[in-house]
């Protein structure tokens, strides 16, 4: 699936949730059940860090597509993060690095990038980006 | 003077509205606290028929703007019982008046191996400002460290001091734990070694009566908009003397008595340190928030927000797992807490759907954080127009908001 239709099926299942308690309940379901990142990228060199939460990122390339885990202290961020790994996990660099992501908001989730919030995940998208780019001047 | 919480509430038109269909609790004060009618038609009057440049027009409109202003000067140094009125200077807020003092005094006062005293409670602004003038001029910051509890240790204090030390730079209200130190002794005994104290005021001065010949700083710094005035107005008290021998701070209009090439001499005080146009219409306004809080009465104020806060820490007190941070004898209205496994921004996100406003994270004193070895705390702390009911809406919310982070 391209990032966008990955994006489009995101927004499907958020349209079902009748209100925000719902679709939080999943976000933290979401939060809970993403498969831990291995222990030995939770280290300071895969960190970014927020002032409210902080965020792991580990980045592979493999056969021409970038695969990213990833992990935060808080829930809430890493149900977040788990959306946007599902997105951005196994694409091409120049796709990635092309994204708008703009499933975020319209699944009304934006408060959460916003730089105030400080919560790692503005840094993280960055350096998601940032990854992609690396790998595509390897090529 | 009778209190009625309902009545002041009414004086408070931000507080009736709803955040996601819940009404809205305000338990970010320390953060900033509301403003009533008075403080914002104040500013609204300036702007709608006084408006005016101040000390520099001899037409009638300047005229009154400049008494305006230096009225709002005296109301403040009898809010602070200051000695004269000229020991009052206006400034942007508590991070400027404490940069003002750290930039000037450190021109004439420190040097290479000189000490600048601290504590292990402070907010960044009264951190940064002293490591700045400590790399400008070679001098070691010096901090006092706190127990457990997050009670500066006095002792260890007394040990610290000592020749080297030029000044001491305290806070009076911590913003993350809400002990009150005692600045009185504080300053008692870096008085006895000849050394000044600025006092950080801004979480003493909206819960606490001030005065400053009683506690006897040299200078006070406070936050108009954390008692119930506008952003972007502050106040820096300084003892005469000490603002008489340190240096202007900022050039430009105002501060000058006469500019030429070669040579320009220095207005007199508090001119001296007011260089460039002030915030008139943020001075007035603080003005109406001090006459608020005197026709309230700070006894007032601080009573019930006393009652607020012990009633918060019993309710909250039944929540398992629940770990106070800040368990100081000597409290002001605010808690932080943190959950065992519950991460602070999962709970403010929770509670902000829920329609508590209140503040999660490093409160701007991370050294604080570091202590306790934690990301961050849940703190809400509480002003003269909250309730008791909003505190059990507000308990009630964490219970929900446990449930969905369980
Ligand atoms: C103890 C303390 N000092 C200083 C400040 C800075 O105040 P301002 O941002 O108004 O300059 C604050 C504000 O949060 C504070 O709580």
């Amino acid at each position: 699936m391209s990032i966008k239709e990955k994006e489009q099926e995101i927004i499907s299942e958020f349209e079902m949730f009748e209100d925000w308690l719902d679709k939080y309940n999943y976000i933290i379901e979401l939060g809970k059940s993403v498969p831990e990142i291995n222990p030995e990228y939770k280290e300071k060199q895969y960190l970014i860090k927020g002032c409210q939460s902080q965020v792991w990122l580990h980045a592979k390339m493999e056969n021409g597509k970038v695969f990213f885990t990833a992990d935060s202290d808080a829930l809430i961020t890493k149900g977040i993060v788990s959306l946007l790994i599902r997105v951005l996990s196994g694409q091409k660099p120049d796709d990635i690095i092309n994204a708008e992501l703009d499933f975020i908001e319209k699944i009304g989730l934006k408060e959460h990038l916003s730089p105030t919030r400080s919560n790692g995940l503005v840094n993280m998208i960055k350096q998601i980006k940032l990854y992609a780019l690396a790998f595509k001047s390897k090529q | 003077m009778s209190f009625n919480v309902n009545l002041v509430r009414k004086e408070f038109p931000v507080l009736d509205q709803k955040i996601n269909k819940n009404d809205l609790v305000y338990f970010d004060n320390a953060a900033t606290t509301q403003k009533p009618k008075s403080v914002i038609n104040r500013i609204n009057d300036y702007y709608s028929f006084e408006n005016s440049n101040i000390h520099r027009g001899a037409h009638y409109l300047s005229q009154k703007a400049t008494e305006a202003y230096e009225a709002a000067r005296v109301k403040t140094q009898k809010f602070l019982n200051a000695k004269h009125s000229h020991e009052i200077v206006f400034t942007r807020g508590t991070t400027d008046a404490i940069n003002l003092v750290a930039s000037s005094f450190s021109k004439k006062y420190l040097k290479k191996n000189d000490e600048v005293i601290i504590s292990s409670m402070e907010h960044h602004s009264n951190i940064v400002p002293w490591q700045i003038a400590c790399e400008d001029t070679g001098a070691k910051l010096m901090v006092v460290p706190m127990n457990n509890n997050g009670e500066l240790i006095i002792e260890e204090y007394q040990k610290i001091i000592s020749e080297k030390t030029k000044i001491v730079a305290i806070t009076h209200v911590s913003n993350s734990l809400g002990t009150i130190n005692p600045v009185k002794e504080i300053i008692r005994i870096a008085h006895k070694n000849d050394i000044p104290v600025l006092i950080d005021g801004a979480q003493s001065a909206p819960h606490l009566k001030i005065d400053v010949q009683d506690i006897d700083c040299d200078f006070f710094c406070m936050s108009a908009h954390k008692m119930y005035g506008p952003m972007g107005t502050g106040v820096l008290y300084g003892k005469e003397e000490w603002l008489e021998k340190i240096p202007p701070y900022q050039g430009g209009g105002e501060m000058i008595k006469e500019v030429s090439f070669d040579k320009t001499t220095y207005n007199e005080l508090p001119y001296k340190f007011e260089a460039g146009t002030p915030n008139v219409a943020g001075v007035l306004g603080f003005e109406a928030a001090i006459n608020f809080i005197d026709q309230t009465g700070i006894e007032n104020i601080a009573n019930h927000e006393n009652m607020l806060l012990d009633y918060a820490i019993k309710e909250l007190k039944n929540f398992s797992n629940i770990k106070f941070i800040g368990l100081a004898k000597d409290r002001a209205s605010l808690v932080s807490f943190v959950f065992d496994n519950i991460h602070p921004y999962d709970v403010g996100t929770i509670l902000d759907k829920l329609g508590i406003a209140l503040r999660t994270g490093h409160h701007c004193a991370q050294p604080v954080m570091d202590f306790f070895n934690i990301p961050g705390t849940v703190r809400a702390s509480f002003s003269v127009y909250n309730t008791i009911d909003e505190i059990d809406v507000f308990i009630n919310a964490l219970h929900k908001t446990r449930e969905m982070l369980a």
